[in-house]
């Protein structure tokens, strides 16, 4: 009985699959690509706990352990990474996060449907520049050589600020990049929310005699409190990621001190000076603790009650 | 139904969000609008009124000499071609993966989907990467700014979701018409996802136009540089644009400045081009790749 069932089954899958044939030969290229560029670089992981020498390759490097990660614990720089990269997450936490929230909520309370659609299309446009673009006005109103705002500030003060090759004005400038770049783009999510509430709940609020201070503490913020923990927990994911363009961009030497990040450490050591295994390592490393940060939020978000990611 | 009652810290709050979103509106902008009159400007001017919306001397010299130098012509050259060629790979690749998974009776299917979004959490990273690229002998080529980006996962998804909504009866009214699942894609499902392509069309294009870190890891020959990298040897760099053109000595220095403000405009123009365009879309598009499927 057993093993007919098991034969119809089989048949019957071949038969889906003849059916079927023209999508499989459809899923063909995507499959491959997925294969090439995510899985086998998967497989290239090992080579953190090997010596790689690129002219014995991959298979005939010697294994050396856990090794490559104690010479990175014991490094100064793992300190130094470690809290560049915290310190510009938690600032990105405190000052971007919540910025998308405030605006939607402010544009959300604006009547005159013209306005807000203006002021819309206004705030996307930065999202749409690129990195170096955003670098380059940076540097083109803030370098000391006849930059707009130093120019400004000479004229009022009679001094200039070398702000890019100040450590002291880096985070300020890569948050309020962050912020003119992003911030606007954020809102669509939270407008969209802010779309869905009910209105009804309003009018009966507005019966009761509710300000509209109120309104925005017991109806509008509780009704989009899910859509707020989702991004958030998408931003704990991603805390070890500060944007390697960004950063890359807009560090120096003068400047390194506090901007250099894991991704952007990888890139010097590996790219740029061929320590293929060490930097592997670092960049394992990062990708580790990203993945358990994620599943950690996600996990607390369900235990609190919210629906999480999955 | 007279006027709602409105108190006097209403109003006032009012007034103040109509003042703060329209500068909020206006810092959005106002970088774009400097830099663009500072191209028409001479050095000489920019450097004495650093603030100014209208160039009292109206210069072009700064865009001829950018259109008369053969490196920047090049690498604009390059970001068109990637641009151009990437975002059809993009199109073939995405749209080839997301139509059979669309299908809920497809074998595999889920085990495929988990495949893609495992992606998502983890990857090889930045060094195992390039390795595979060099493998791959992709260095230096500008295949190595379109293969390796071939599909977003993400992208896939919110498309193989719109797939997913169209209603079920399209595919067996087709079948008894006698199409098969390549005539069935081709001529009934594309068409009726035009808004979804168009919104998917313009981010690709604009993520190739804009790509930076793919050509800085990949691409070291500097006559294969995309417009960004060369961008940042100029502004950033203050490679003088003398140094990187191959033209006479003899040829007199351009003015600084405005260069570097003219390359910004250059690098930025094709964006605030289709920008109108992805407007319509991209609202929607962000949209739909919050609905669960």
């Amino acid at each position: 009985m057993r093993k007919q069932a098991l034969r119809a089954e089989r048949e019957t899958r071949w038969k889906r699959l003849k059916r079927d044939k023209w999508l499989y030969i459809l899923l063909l290229p995507g499959l491959l690509y997925f294969l090439i560029f995510k899985y086998v670089p998967m497989w290239g992981i090992l080579l953190a706990f090997k010596n790689y020498q690129p002219f014995i390759g991959f298979w005939k490097s010697e294994w050396v352990g856990f090794e490559h990660f104690k010479v990175f614990f014991q490094n100064p720089d793992f300190f130094m990474l470690l809290r560049n990269t915290l310190v510009l997450s938690l600032y990105n936490l405190i000052f971007f996060f919540p910025a998308p929230i405030i605006l939607a909520l402010l544009l959300n309370e604006i009547r005159r449907a013209l306005f807000k659609r203006t002021i819309q299309t206004l705030i996307y446009v930065p999202h749409f520049i690129s990195m170096v673009i955003v670098a380059s006005l940076t540097y083109v109103f803030l370098t000391t050589e006849g930059g707009m705002v130093n120019e400004f500030l000479y004229a009022f003060t009679g001094r200039k600020i070398d702000f890019l090759a100040s450590p002291d004005w880096f985070r300020p400038l890569i948050i309020i990049q962050t912020i003119w770049k992003e911030c606007g783009w954020g809102t669509i999510i939270f407008l969209a929310a802010l779309a869905g509430v009910d209105v009804e709940q309003y009018e009966a609020a507005i019966v009761d005699g509710a300000s509209r201070w109120r309104q925005l503490w017991h109806i509008t913020l509780p009704s989009i409190r899910s859509t707020i923990v989702i991004l958030l927990i998408l931003r704990m994911g991603t805390i070890l990621d500060n944007g390697f363009e960004q950063i890359y961009l807009m560090m120096n030497a003068l400047n390194r001190e506090v901007a250099e990040v894991f991704d952007t450490y990888v890139y010097a050591l590996g790219i740029t000076q061929g320590a293929f295994s060490y930097s592997t390592a670092v960049g394992l490393f990062k990708s580790v603790i990203g993945v358990i940060l994620v599943l950690g939020s996600n996990w607390l978000a369900k235990k609190s009650g919210e629906s999480g990611l999955y | 139904m007279g006027k709602q009652y409105r108190s006097t810290s209403e109003k006032i709050f009012d007034a103040f969000n109509y003042v703060f979103l329209a500068l909020f509106g206006l810092l959005a902008i106002l970088p774009f609008i400097f830099v663009i009159s500072g191209s028409f400007a001479t050095d000489a001017e920019i450097t004495k009124r650093a603030v100014f919306l209208i160039p009292k001397t109206f210069s072009l010299d700064a865009y001829k000499f950018i259109f008369s130098t053969d490196t920047i012509m090049r690498s604009i050259g390059v970001s068109i071609y990637v641009t151009v060629i990437g975002t059809i790979v993009n199109l073939f690749f995405t749209v080839t993966m997301a139509y059979p998974m669309a299908r809920r009776n497809l074998m595999g299917r889920n085990m495929i989907l988990n495949l893609v979004i495992f992606t998502m959490l983890f990857g090889g990273g930045m060094i195992p990467t390039y390795l595979v690229i060099r493998e791959l002998h992709l260095l230096d080529s500008l295949n190595s700014l379109i293969l390796p980006g071939a599909i977003s996962a993400f992208n896939l998804i919110i498309v193989k979701n719109f797939f997913q909504e169209l209603p079920p009866g399209l595919e067996e009214a087709a079948k008894i018409d006698g199409c098969n699942e390549l005539s069935l894609l081709w001529k009934i499902v594309l068409p009726l996802s035009k808004p979804v392509l168009a919104t998917f069309t313009l981010f690709y294009a604009v993520g190739h136009w804009n790509n930076f870190f793919s050509a800085l890891l990949y691409i070291n020959d500097p006559s294969k540089w995309p417009l960004q990298v060369m961008l940042r040897q100029i502004v950033m760099l203050s490679q003088s644009a003398g140094d990187l053109s191959s033209m006479d000595p003899t040829f007199v220095q351009p003015p600084e400045q405005s260069i570097k403000m003219a390359v910004i405009v250059v690098g930025t123009i094709p964006i605030l081009c289709v920008y109108p365009f992805l407007q319509k879309h991209f609202a929607k598009g962000v949209l739909l790749g919050s609905i669960k499927g």
